[in-house]
């Protein structure tokens, strides 16, 4: 992916996120949701190197991942409105979006509750699709759960093509990794299990893409799983309502100061990118965004009895 | 026609099944070469179809069921085996939240085609994490089948239709069902999921008995036939979906039901029976009575397990006091 079009991806998931939190602000969302905002080089750098056939799987906080890989935005906004059009057909909502045809394997509320699924379709990769990969991403708090012990080791003594990308944003919630682990490094961790394990900026998109692609091409070598940890930080609280008033100011504005976004932008400013040209893509998006949101407000509610429906394969 | 084990069909059926599928894997503790499964279920296995397909597992229950979770959604079907009941508590998120939900919330578009195999049951003296009986645990969550196998016929043919089913399926072995004997034909057949078997037919009393406790109440009706008391033993065999037809038919034509399980009496299958019964068929019902394990965790001592697990003896008097 050309750095252009990851400045676009990442602006898709800004962008979308500030419309999704305006309206939720507005009623017009239900539930709550868990926004990504400053995490997007992650996503983007990571997904960057992966093909449309690899796996990824996600988390509650997983629009970054969707829209990295790929997913449509009319459709992830018809989902987050509880629409029939959307992904999940309004079953999931923010925290569950899937894109089967994407190899986006879902969202997954239950934190770390994707990691061995992760190490499963990593399974499936090696035993009938040589060629891709699994890229399994996750947070700091993920880390604590006994699912990343237990899948890390299985992948690593299987040799599975499965990237492990920890996402540190230093709150599991509310709480401070310092209260809850004695080493600061994650990546630490992989040692354990004798894989690579690697800490990078995470708000520097091409620092986690040149990581992830080294991760990636190992993987696809069948030299086994890598450990991406990237440090980054939520802009938002945990969830929609939050404040996150746990947070120190002068740490928030340290991290503001360092958005990942705007660096790139910089970045690509002084490489001669032209800024009518940035400007082009960033209208390019609000367009988009404005689409989908009128695709989720102009698509039909599910049928209460919907909710029946799914539950079983039936032949 | 020949006479196998439970065992024995049971590892025909994962044999077969390989043989006849390449993406069917397993995945479980010491199921390979050096140990063949703790009961020998995968027994040959590895040797014939390679470490690729038979994977030894860390002792990781989560990570076991999270992988076939994983691999099932894409595109393997793997037949995962907890060692010993008990011990899906170990993996009750990937079971409960991942394997059956998973399809519903992406609204249809992925399926979990993945077993999970695991032995249940009392009689051993392997004390309380080893032995209870927790099926009833996954019929409240939607999403998941249950099935639980009394004999060797209906193991074989249970577990491959399992395999070939495209939703997540939780297999319930009773210990002391493996060692039972039964006719089972060489050639290839599947036992459907959701169809109840009419174990012996009777005209007095309706037994619906699961697992281990059809064999006792087989013995038990044979023993009652000399005091002149016909019993019908139903085997539901497919605990979700339930084959409420067969069940109600049955209930109707004898007007008295006694439902049996070894798994404790609070909770249990029974409850969910008496409910379809009680909806549907409670004007032809005289007399509905429960007889399951006691309200405990299996203790060790043999004089108490054998006492908390419905026995032949209990089940005659039960039947009498119903009866007569």
């Amino acid at each position: 992916m050309e750095d252009i079009e990851m400045y676009k991806k990442m602006l898709e998931i800004r962008m979308f996120e500030e419309k999704v939190y305006d309206l939720f602000a507005q009623n017009l969302i239900p539930g709550t949701m868990h926004l990504y905002m400053g995490q997007e080089a992650v996503a983007v750098g990571v997904c960057a190197a992966l093909t449309p056939n690899d796996f990824i799987t996600s988390t509650h906080r997983g629009h970054g991942h969707c829209i990295a890989k790929g997913a449509s935005l009319k459709k992830m906004m018809a989902e987050i409105f509880g629409k029939k059009t959307g992904y999940c057909k309004g079953k999931g909502g923010s925290m569950h979006i899937t894109d089967k045809n994407i190899g986006m394997l879902g969202a997954n509320a239950v934190v770390g509750g994707a990691i061995p699924i992760a190490v499963g379709a990593g399974l499936s990769c090696k035993l009938k699709y040589p060629e891709r990969v699994t890229a399994c991403f996750f947070g700091d708090g993920a880390s604590n759960q006994g699912t990343f012990h237990e899948g890390i080791n299985m992948a690593s003594v299987w040799d599975l093509p499965v990237i492990f990308v920890c996402e540190n944003n230093l709150y599991a919630m509310g709480t401070r990794q310092s209260l809850v682990m004695n080493i600061q490094d994650i990546s630490q961790r992989a040692a354990g299990y004798k894989i690579p394990g690697v800490t990078v900026d995470g708000n520097d998109v091409m620092a986690v893409h040149e990581e992830a692609q080294r991760a990636v091409a190992r993987a696809r070598n069948g030299e086994g799983p890598t450990l991406l940890e990237c440090k980054t930080y939520r802009h938002k609280g945990h969830s929609r309502f939050d404040p996150a008033k746990y947070r120190p100011p002068e740490e928030v504005a340290e991290w503001m100061a360092r958005d990942p976004i705007e660096s790139f932008r910089d970045k690509l400013l002084d490489k001669g990118i032209p800024e009518e040209f940035l400007h082009k893509i960033e209208s390019t998006v609000e367009a988009e965004i404005d689409e989908a949101v009128k695709f989720a407000e102009e698509s039909p509610l599910p049928e209460p009895e919907d909710a029946l429906k799914d539950v079983w394969v039936i032949e | 026609m020949r006479e196998i084990t439970v065992v024995e069909a049971l590892n025909e059926a994962l044999r077969e099944e390989m043989r006849r599928d390449e993406n069917v894997v397993l995945l479980g503790e010491d199921i390979g070469k050096y140990w063949q499964g703790a009961f020998k279920v995968t027994k040959g296995l590895e040797e014939e179809f390679g470490s690729d397909r038979v994977r030894d597992t860390p002792i990781s229950e989560n990570a076991i069921v999270g992988c076939a979770v994983g691999a099932a959604m894409t595109g393997l079907r793997p037949v995962a085996e907890i060692m010993f009941g008990d011990l899906v508590a170990l993996a009750m998120d990937q079971i409960c939240n991942q394997a059956a939900k998973l399809r519903y919330m992406s609204g249809g578009q992925v399926r979990v085609p993945m077993v999970l195999r695991t032995p249940f049951g009392a009689g051993g003296s392997y004390a309380s994490h080893h032995s209870q009986s927790l099926e009833a645990w996954f019929i409240h969550v939607p999403g998941l089948k249950v099935v639980q196998p009394s004999n060797a016929y209906d193991a074989k043919g249970l577990l491959k239709a399992s395999i070939r089913d495209d939703n997540p399926v939780v297999f319930c072995e009773h210990k002391f069902v493996y060692g039972l004997k039964g006719t089972v034909p060489e050639e290839d057949y599947v036992v459907p999921l959701g169809e109840a078997r009419v174990a012996r037919e009777g005209e007095d009393i309706t037994i619906v008995a699961t697992s281990l406790m059809v064999e006792r109440a087989l013995r038990a009706a044979a023993a009652l036939e000399e005091d002149g008391i016909s019993c019908e033993i139903v085997d539901p065999r497919t605990l979700r979906p339930l084959d409420e037809e067969t069940l109600c038919a049955s209930a109707k034509k004898t007007g008295k039901v006694l439902i049996i399980h070894e798994a404790c009496d609070t909770g249990g299958i029974s409850g969910e029976i008496t409910k379809t019964l009680v909806r549907r068929v409670f004007y032809y019902l005289d007399a509905i009575e429960i007889l399951a394990g006691k309200d405990a965790p299996i203790p060790f001592a043999p004089v108490m397990e054998k006492w908390v697990a419905p026995d032949e003896e209990r089940i005659k008097k039960a039947v009498k006091e119903i009866v007569v």
